[in-house]
């Protein structure tokens, strides 16, 4: 009992307790989460998944800035009701390149995780200036004034550095060309080549929200419309493991 | 002077800490406590064993039990296609005029039906199919593009001015502002009101007729009753996509109209398809 005496030390040491806690607490910070950045079947890699264009990273911050996800989550989670609903599970892998992500299970809203390509731009442009006047039974607010506010990319440069910061690989190039990129992007008649050339084939390029310039609904759209589009689950192959 | 605290009926030893002439007892655990305690240890160590658990090198400690939540979900969903295998098949075998002259493959059909249509289409052509402004009304028997099963099947396979599939419906209501002059579009307009027996100005109809048939008539008809081939919408009837009345048909001649579906075969199989088609066709309008 020798040992077991010895706790009258820490319990009349402030400072002492102190350390020990921490080294406790430590410990079991570091069993519960550093084998989740070596562990083969916690960092599963994924065919397809690319950082943002400018475009969808701009409405990814009005996605933010607006609170959709106070309502909407983006993680479908591996149950039948869910994968009947919305579309394949979430992989960890399709949030890589999410800072901050946008998981979760509170629902008052649908989940978005797939909903690129699930409706049209008009419906878009319709359901986010009054939600009621196609889903009668929403209870979604409106949010027709993205479409008045105008966007020019100003600070986009500065956003995209910051990600890079936090690990996403914006080359040197995308950064460049960003505000360009930007632009092109909600402008079918504009050479989008070199973004095309830059995040791939499957960026789409539209005028999202069918009226001259680029507005904040612009953007918004254009993130909505990529979310869950990027990986092919016709070639993909779950391991079993997880 | 505060008298000195009462001593215990029973005699507890204390753990000798003393402040102040305060005392800490040193009572034992109550049973049930420390009973629940040892369970809980005992409950750890089993579930450790059972489930994944212990980080090691490459992966987890996968537990006796070879749990996953990807198996879970896939051993779920599988049970449900295996009881409904024999209908799916028979229903994605049989032509899809044939299918209500099969009861129960009928009966199933438009059940799991109403299903896929309540997940995947209510949001734009309403719960009750009734649609909204742009997103058309099912329950009648006006159709854009058919209103037969075939058609509608075809409809909801390859989607409307769907970009993401090649064999998708197109038709174009171009911006016509950029073609017509402003006068043109204005008699245009009151032309299209006078089809629909709505009032207008006669003079100006009598003008716009001319228009209509240099430029609207080659997917409207001459007629004005539309063309299903190219998805042109009757203009003579009272049932209007984006609305009837002036303001709005001068929106849509001026900017034109894109409405666009989304192509159903990227998310739903082919026995979903069908299913969505016959209870869509039975809804009111099907032909």
């Amino acid at each position: 009992m020798a040992l077991i005496d010895k706790h009258s030390v820490i319990e009349r040491n402030a400072t002492l307790l102190l350390i020990f806690a921490l080294i406790v607490v430590s410990i079991g910070g570091i069993v519960e989460i550093a084998p989740l950045f070596y562990l083969q079947n916690t960092i599963e890699k994924v065919e397809g998944m690319r950082p943002y264009t400018p475009l969808e990273l701009t409405g990814r911050d009005i996605y933010i800035r607006e609170g959709c996800y106070v309502c909407h989550s983006q993680m479908i989670r591996p149950m039948r009701d869910e994968v009947e609903r919305y579309g394949h599970y979430s992989l960890a892998a399709e949030s890589m390149y999410d800072h901050p992500f946008q998981w979760g299970s509170k629902r008052t809203g649908p989940d978005l995780a797939r909903v690129g390509g699930r409706y049209s731009d008009d419906w878009h442009v319709d359901h986010l200036t009054n939600p009621q006047s196609v889903v009668p039974e929403s209870v979604m607010p409106k949010y027709g004034f993205l479409k008045r506010q105008l966007i020019d990319g100003k600070y986009i440069e500065d956003l995209m550095k910051t990600h890079r910061i936090v690990g996403v690989p914006y080359t040197d190039e995308m950064i460049e060309n960003a505000k360009a990129d930007f632009a092109a992007q909600a402008d079918p008649d504009s050479d989008y080549d070199g973004l095309i050339e830059r995040y791939g084939d499957k960026v789409q390029v539209r005028n999202f929200d069918g009226q001259p310039g680029i507005s904040e609904m612009d953007a918004l759209i254009a993130y909505l419309q990529m979310l869950g589009t990027l990986v092919d689950f016709s070639t993909f192959t779950p391991d079993a493991s997880r | 002077m505060t008298k000195a605290p009462k001593k215990q009926k029973k005699e507890v030893k204390t753990t000798g800490h003393s402040w102040d002439g305060i005392e800490e007892l040193n009572n034992p655990l109550p049973r049930w406590w420390l009973w629940t305690f040892y369970g809980c240890i005992v409950f750890a160590l089993v579930y450790m064993a059972a489930y994944p658990a212990i980080p090691l090198l490459k992966e987890a400690t996968p537990g006796f039990l070879g749990w996953s939540t990807r198996q879970d979900v896939a051993k779920d969903i599988k049970k449900f296609d295996d009881a409904n295998k024999a209908l799916e098949e028979k229903l994605v075998a049989t032509d899809l005029t044939q299918v209500s002259e099969d009861a129960e493959l009928y009966h199933y059909a438009t059940s799991a039906g109403a299903a896929v249509f309540r997940t995947w289409c209510i949001q734009c052509h309403g719960s009750g199919g009734q649609g909204a402004k742009g997103f058309p009304n099912l329950l009648d028997d006006d159709w854009l593009w058919g209103g037969d099963v075939e058609t509608i099947y075809t409809t909801v396979t390859h989607g409307i001015r769907s970009s993401a599939d090649d064999d998708t419906r197109t038709g174009e209501m171009p911006a016509w502002a950029d073609v017509l002059e402003p006068d043109e579009t204005k008699s245009v307009i009151e032309y299209v009101l006078k089809l629909s027996g709505q009032d207008a100005d006669q003079q100006l109809a009598e003008a716009g007729a001319i228009v209509f048939e240099d430029n609207c008539a080659a997917c409207h008809g001459d007629d004005g009753t539309g063309d299903r081939d190219l998805g042109a919408p009757n203009l003579t009837d009272a049932i209007w996509l984006y609305g009837g009345d002036r303001a709005t048909i001068t929106e849509t001649v001026t900017k034109g109209r894109h409405g666009v579906m989304p192509n159903w075969n990227a998310r739903l199989n082919d026995a979903d398809i069908r299913s969505v088609t016959l209870y869509v066709h039975q809804l009111g309008g099907g032909e």
